[in-house]
């Protein structure tokens, strides 16, 4: 019994020094975003918390605008955030599970050719292609448009997988039964299909949320314009220099609010978000 | 795999898969293939003129010191930054995996960075490890270590490295804690019977039972320290000092948007595509051998 209760003590020990190093940035951010300027500047940060929070936030949420910082507001980046990762969430969800439908359910002459092609372009982030990726959006004219923004990272190979890798799970009876009763493929596909999937999309959902939330070097280079910013360009566009004499305490508060809205989809869904990041990425 | 019931309509199929496909052909398939077109050419700074000139731009890009510096940089940062989260997630993990008070709150703590975006993670450690402002930074100015990231190109891998290895270790753990559960407490337990020690019990049973899985993350973490990464690097370092933090997956971007070399830039996109379909035919490899397993 003692050495079990030793061991007990490690584990809570090793557990909570990985929970605090995760904490820590995040804590040094709340506590920077509520100091003023020169209290930061001058090297005089404490681990507490100053008096300034409300004055921060409001001033990064409505106008983004410090002394040194010429930012666009929290409120309207967070807005092209949202836009974006629904759309990316929503899209690639849609035409994969149609895709998924047609070559799971379906046999006709091009169905593995297809799925093949599909397939390929697993794994093969926008990163690789991404100055000829660019040159496509450009010529069709897409630079600095949401569409130019989010269609391109709407196909999606892992979640065709997933979704074809799930239909082959239900029963033929299923698809006999809807048959007997009458029922055409997409009667049987809202019907049926898609009840059955909805822990799948949910997982799916949460994943490719974050996933569109937290894109980077795509919309670095689709959006010049400033009122298009995502919220993740705009930080590093506030720290531009990281001069030591940067808006600090805006871009920290810029910060917390960036990653709010993952993490708490990530937490509130956390049931779904496991068992589909696990069960499916594999 | 195929099922036996199926539907037999002729046209519908074709309309269902034709979204995916229009966005795979317009975005993947007609750029991978300006890449490789692209990446056989040489144009001139202005755009005016274009030479066809075989695999000169390949042989140009890897005989260039600047590109072997890159590389060496890549593996060297992977290289740190896989073997910090894979460990730090599979030691979490594994302690978590224990029947301890508390261990689902432990497990929702030790999970949400994975939803912090890696320029954001960026933005966190640069504010702890200011040399003027951070609270880490200030610290090393003081005990005399001339800690400055902008100037020393060491500071400045160690500090992508803390960044990029830091989100990326509550994924493993997830993973690895999936991992774990799905082992039937059984076969510990008649481990436990035949008297092996919880040592012995780890590195005989649990570690080969988890191969599958560590061999996932591995190839899932390349792909990540040579990619997502790109936001990290961005935000903290552009690169430098000098081309100290300069990984190749920058240099596509410095090469193609900032000095546009189109050749060159290229030929180094697809010499990654060819990293990232060597890897991904290794995982189908993989994934074909566990269906049988």
């Amino acid at each position: 019994m003692g050495a079990l209760r030793r061991t007990h003590w490690l584990a809570h020990l090793v557990l909570i020094a990985g929970v605090a190093t995760f904490v820590f940035p995040v804590y040094m951010a709340i506590i920077g975003s509520t100091h003023d300027l020169g209290t930061i500047a001058r090297g005089e940060l404490s681990l507490r918390p100053g008096p300034h929070a409300i004055e921060n936030y409001t001033r990064a949420w409505e106008s983004g605008q410090g002394e040194r910082v010429r930012g666009t507001p929290v409120r309207r980046m967070m807005t092209n955030s949202l836009i974006m990762a629904l759309t990316i969430a929503t899209g690639k969800i849609a035409i994969s599970i149609l895709s998924a439908f047609a070559v799971a359910f379906f046999a006709f002459p091009l169905r593995m050719f297809f799925f093949w092609m599909i397939f390929v372009t697993l794994m093969l982030p926008v990163e690789v292609r991404i100055i000829p990726t660019y040159k496509v959006v450009s010529d069709l004219g897409m630079i600095n448009t949401v569409p130019g923004l989010t269609i391109p990272l709407i196909a999606s190979a892992t979640a065709t997988l997933i979704f074809r890798q799930f239909f082959l799970t239900v029963p033929d009876e299923m698809v006999d039964a809807a048959k007997i009763d009458g029922a055409g493929p997409m009667r049987f596909f809202w019907s049926i299909l898609m009840p059955l999937s909805s822990t799948t999309i949910a997982a799916l959902f949460v994943i490719l949320f974050i996933y569109g939330w937290n894109q980077y070097l795509w919309p670095l280079l689709i959006t010049t314009r400033s009122e298009l910013n995502t919220v993740v360009i705009g930080i590093t566009k506030m720290i531009g220099t990281s001069d030591a004499q940067t808006d600090w305490q805006l871009i920290m508060a810029t910060a917390v609010m960036a990653m709010l809205p993952p993490v708490a989809v990530m937490i509130l869904m956390q049931r779904w978000f496991v068992k589909g990041l696990t069960e499916t990425e594999k | 795999m195929t099922r036996r019931a199926i539907f037999d309509n002729k046209l519908l199929p074709y309309v269902l898969v034709a979204p995916q496909l229009a966005i795979t052909l317009v975005f993947f398939f007609w750029p991978a293939g300006q890449a490789i077109y692209q990446s056989l050419f040489r144009q001139d700074p202005f755009g005016l003129r274009t030479e066809f000139v075989w695999f000169e731009n390949f042989a140009h890009v890897l005989g260039d010191p600047a590109y072997r510096g890159a590389v060496g940089i890549t593996v060297l940062f992977s290289g740190a930054v896989i073997g910090v989260a894979l460990l730090t997630g599979l030691l979490l993990a594994v302690t978590a995996d224990q029947q301890i008070r508390g261990a689902g709150v432990y497990t929702t703590l030790l999970m949400w960075p994975y939803a912090v975006a890696p320029a954001v993670a960026a933005a966190l450690w640069l504010f702890i490890f200011h040399p003027a402002i951070g609270i880490v930074g200030r610290v090393l100015v003081r005990m005399g270590l001339h800690w400055d990231f902008s100037l020393n190109g060491v500071h400045a891998v160690i500090l992508i490295i803390i960044a990029a290895a830091w989100k990326q270790v509550s994924y493993n753990f997830i993973f690895f804690l999936a991992g774990l559960q799905s082992i039937p407490k059984s076969v510990l337990e008649a481990a436990s019977v035949d008297g092996a020690g919880g040592r012995h019990r780890f590195w005989k049973i649990v570690f080969p039972l988890l191969s599958p899985t560590t061999f996932f993350l591995l190839l899932v973490n390349v792909i990540y320290a040579f990619f997502d990464t790109f936001g990290v690097i961005h935000a903290l370092t552009r690169g430098g000092p000098g081309k100290a933090t300069e990984t190749l997956i920058y240099k596509v971007y410095v090469d193609g948007v900032v000095n546009l070399d189109l050749g060159g830039s290229s030929a180094q996109s697809v010499i990654l595509l060819l990293v990232v379909v060597t890897l991904t035919a290794i995982q189908f490899r993989y994934v074909e051998r566990r269906v049988h397993y």
